[in-house]
């Protein structure tokens, strides 16, 4: 994860400064749901950490953007909506359903219904294999 | 013996499904390492694209007390190449940038991003001014809306306001003969 962020940073620069003045909740139920949401965010820049775990600098600006929307009465798939418009797909640990993630969500569930269907189908003919051996009166 | 060549069959069938699902999976690792060897593998498509450029009113760099509207550049294509006097990427790219402006085939407008205009004004003083018109976002709040997650970053918005390419990272003469000045014919006919 480091080792991405370092890769990237080579590439890619950004001011990479300490937030000067840190997040002021109004409460602690603001801040369990700000953590909750930016948990669920990723980093922009840092591909594989969340918004909440990030110390890039579009990390500290969009933590702050994500304050204020809160504050100002937006709700969390209001706040989701308003970055992936900005950011794209990408900004979200948990994909939207739709055309381009149908295989996403459900390919997992046809994976096992598909397997599901080839046991069944050995399974009966191999029960229908013993019983035409029955009706042949064959010894094995 | 007339359930021996059925189960030849079935055998045959397992053998050829599980090897079909094996060539599946290593097609799609091999896809994959390809992939993985893009230099820009880490770059973010925009969401941008296709869509019409964000609403953008900032102060210029050289008149603070005078904003400019992006929306005014409709008629012609530009590009907005974002840059910082922070970023080392964009001392590379500024060489490659001045000398596309030089060509005369697109305006080339400057986004300062989270820069003091101080640094940036030296910045340019420094090593010249390519750009047309530059806009400073000194907090940087506007590049949210164009989804810019740092600098170097650049966009080609076509005549009608619609961003229709974007890089990130430094340009460079393969990046504008390659991408670019195709992605600007493109819009140029389609226009």
């Amino acid at each position: 994860m480091l080792c991405a962020c370092l890769i990237l940073l080579s590439t890619h620069a950004f001011a990479q400064v300490s937030d000067p003045t840190p997040l002021n909740f109004r409460d602690a139920a603001e801040e369990t749901r700000f953590n909750a949401l930016t948990h669920e965010l990723r980093c922009v820049m840092c591909q594989n950490q969340s918004l909440a775990d990030s110390n890039a600098q579009i990390a500290h600006d969009l933590r702050r953007e994500i304050l204020q929307l809160m504050q100002s009465g937006k709700s969390d798939e209001q706040i989701k909506t308003y970055l992936v418009a900005r950011y794209g797909e990408f900004v979200l640990y948990r994909p939207q359903v739709e055309r381009s993630t149908w295989l996403l969500w459900f390919g997992p569930v046809l994976l096992l219904l598909g397997g599901a269907l080839a046991v069944w189908r050995v399974v009966r003919r191999r029960s229908a294999r013993a019983v035409s051996s029955v009706d042949d009166g064959q010894e094995w | 013996m007339s359930t021996t060549p059925e189960r030849r069959g079935v055998s045959r069938t397992v053998l050829v499904v599980s090897t079909l699902c094996l060539l599946a999976v290593f097609a799609l690792l091999l896809v994959a390492v390809k992939r993985s060897d893009r230099p820009d593998r880490q770059a973010l498509p925009s969401a941008l694209i296709g869509k019409p450029a964000p609403a953008t009113v900032l102060p210029l760099l050289h008149t603070p007390d005078k904003t400019f509207d992006l929306a005014t550049l409709r008629g012609k294509p530009y590009l907005l190449n974002v840059w910082g006097s922070w970023c080392p990427e964009c001392r590379i790219e500024h060489p490659v940038v001045s000398a596309f402006a030089k060509t005369g085939k697109l305006r080339v407008i400057g986004y300062d991003l989270k820069d003091e205009p101080a640094d940036a004004l030296r910045w340019l003083g420094q090593f010249g001014d390519p750009y047309d018109t530059i806009v400073s976002d000194v907090e940087g709040k506007a590049s949210l809306n164009w989804g810019i997650y740092g600098a170097p970053e650049t966009f080609l918005v076509d005549a009608q306001g619609i961003v229709r390419w974007k890089h990130v990272g430094p340009l460079d003469n393969t990046i504008i003969e390659g991408e670019l000045l195709p992605a600007l014919a493109d819009a140029e006919r389609a226009q």
